[in-house]
């Protein structure tokens, strides 16, 4: 049986400081520096157990092209279990790892929240008349692309080529559905004139099918082995290939039917007949038609458009629900997700305006086009791009994606609990209680191992190796009645 | 290209969703129109003020 699809996603936010000098790595430090200032007491990220060069396919290149880790950036762990760093010159919050995708959209919300309380913070140190802001995207218009990329806890027995073939369709045609919609084109040679407007933010920035990379030659399935859990029973799918969502329905949606697929290929139900000829050709041409109609040709000779693909993808998690249930990604979660899917697939068939509410690269493109109609504006014009940027500006006075009408399917008390609160169901529950109650006996934490100063030699490494252990039902009692952590410690041994 | 959209085998979930949602999603619809041209009326005063030198000033760094 398919395991939990405990998952997480990591959002690279676009930054711009407005009426003084700086560059986006001091000014993504001084952003992060303000919040935790007034947040926060400052625990550093352990680096010890990265190894972001170890490849699933069975090789590592830790000593050729491992990504750069930049340990000398700000690095910080929140009480609520999530990182945020500076990450290649822009400000990156990562969720805590969460049991389901309903979780992690609340998680992801908070971050959002997390990066405006910091730019208030920042703003507030720069200059009179200079401002700090961020923004929710992937991409400048210029051909610079920046990650929201999401992860999901994978059995290690499962053939990494199996995953590889098998999402490969989904995460093609998703872009239909979760697109977070883009006005312009980025590669090299077409022009606005050519593609006024495509379905997401990243597709012309994929070049590869499978590998390592990240930053240059992305591909559509990253082949980072870098579980950060037991390596012997887990892998991480470290997914690069997504957009950063505003509409709430969308994070849901992309993070839980990624998460049912998976468990299907993990069950060996999903199939390989869905096998794309040639996936970077096809996620252009399907970012690329906003009309839903283009077919992309699949390795069996067959043509059939995005929607179609994506829904024989659901009819088979339906069946999926039927046949085996949705445990692995929580029974009322999955469920949810089903519908929404569905109700996202059938919208677009019959007239994509009516899923506005839930799909960001329809309401983007309506509201492009409506505010072009109304000043006559043609293609290129420097106001359509503007709209384009401040849809994922997070200021809440400019933010246009908060005007749309959206469906708010998050409450604010659960996303302003999560800013500061870890979930209680994964191992974040730990690492963010004892941040909260500890914060200057934790020397150093990452995903999988929290290093505590209990007074005397040597410092005191607990190791975390399981995602779901660690949980509000394990040790919450634990860590209320210990009021050190040598305390804590001695009752974890007993 | 009709005919192919036609083609897609219809499950039953898929038929009762298109009919039970028609009306519920017609009048989200007119809501949500109503509301975008609320939004055009007062978007003048939420956009940033020269959009041009906006979009020439919006450079990232490469990233992830």
């Amino acid at each position: 049986m398919a395991i939990p699809k405990v998952c997480g996603i990591e959002t690279e936010y676009g930054i711009l400081v407005r009426g003084t000098d700086s560059n986006p790595v001091s000014a993504s430090s001084l952003l992060i520096n303000a919040y935790l200032a007034a947040n926060h007491r400052k625990v550093g990220w352990d680096f010890d157990d990265e190894h972001p060069g170890s490849d699933a396919r069975g090789f590592s290149v830790d000593d050729l092209l491992a990504p750069a880790i930049e340990t000398h950036l700000v690095n910080a762990v929140l009480t609520n279990g999530a990182r945020y760093y500076v990450d290649h010159a822009h400000p990156e919050i990562s969720t805590p790892e969460c049991l389901t995708a309903r979780d992690a959209l609340v998680f992801d919300r908070a971050a959002e929240e997390i990066v405006w309380a910091s730019m208030q913070a920042a703003t507030a140190l720069l200059p009179e008349g200079a401002e700090i802001l961020c923004h929710k995207n992937n991409s400048d218009g210029k051909g610079n692309s920046y990650g929201c990329h999401e992860n999901y806890l994978v059995a290690r027995e499962v053939p990494f080529g199996r995953i590889v073939h098998q999402i490969t369709p989904h995460f093609v045609t998703r872009q239909v559905v979760i697109g977070a919609g883009k006005v312009g084109c980025e590669l090299p040679g077409v022009s606005t004139a050519d593609q006024p407007f495509q379905l997401s933010q990243r597709a012309d920035f994929f070049e590869e099918e499978v590998g390592l990379e990240t930053t240059l030659k992305r591909p559509i399935v990253n082949t980072r082995d870098e579980p950060h859990c037991d390596p012997t029973k887990y892998r991480r799918l470290h997914v690069i290939v997504g957009d950063a969502n505003m509409s709430e329905t969308a994070t849901l949606v992309k993070l839980g039917a990624t998460s049912i697929l998976l468990a299907m290929i993990e069950d060996d139900v999903l199939g390989d007949d869905l096998t794309l000829a040639n996936p970077v050709t096809a996620i252009r041409q399907v970012s690329h038609d906003v009309t839903l109609q283009r077919l992309v040709l699949l390795r069996t000779g067959r043509r059939a458009t995005a929607l179609e693909i994506q829904w024989e993808l659901l009819e088979r998690a339906q069946k999926y629900e039927r046949s085996h249930g949705l445990a692995a990604v929580g029974h009322e979660v999955g469920s949810e997700v089903l519908r929404l899917w569905e109700g996202i697939l059938a919208g677009l068939e019959r007239d994509p305006d009516s899923v506005a509410h839930q799909v960001d690269w329809v309401a983007k493109r309506r509201l492009v086009q409506a505010y072009a109609d109304r000043h006559g504006l043609k293609p290129g014009d420097a106001r359509l791009k503007a709209l384009d940027l401040q849809y994922h500006d997070l200021r809440r006075d400019k933010c246009l994606a908060r005007r749309v009408g959206l469906d708010v399917i998050t409450t604010e008390a659960e996303v302003r609990h999560a800013m500061t609160n870890p979930p209680d169901t994964t191992r974040a529950y730990f690492r963010g209680r004892c941040l909260a109650k500890w914060p200057d006996q934790i020397v150093a934490a990452n995903w999988d191992s929290m290093v505590f100063d209990i007074g005397r030699d040597p410092l005191q490494r607990v190791p975390m190796m399981e995602p779901l252990r660690g949980t509000a039902a394990t040790v919450a009692s634990l860590i209320d009645e210990s009021d050190t952590p040598a305390e804590l410690l001695a009752r974890l041994g007993a | 290209m009709a005919e192919r959209t036609q083609k897609q085998k219809p499950t039953p979930g898929r038929t009762e969703e298109t009919v039970d949602a028609a009306p519920a999603t017609t009048g989200g619809g007119e809501k949500l129109k109503a509301e975008l041209d609320d939004l055009l009326d007062e978007i003048d005063g939420v956009l940033e003020t020269n959009a041009e030198d906006f979009v020439k000033s919006y450079v990232q760094k490469g990233g992830q």
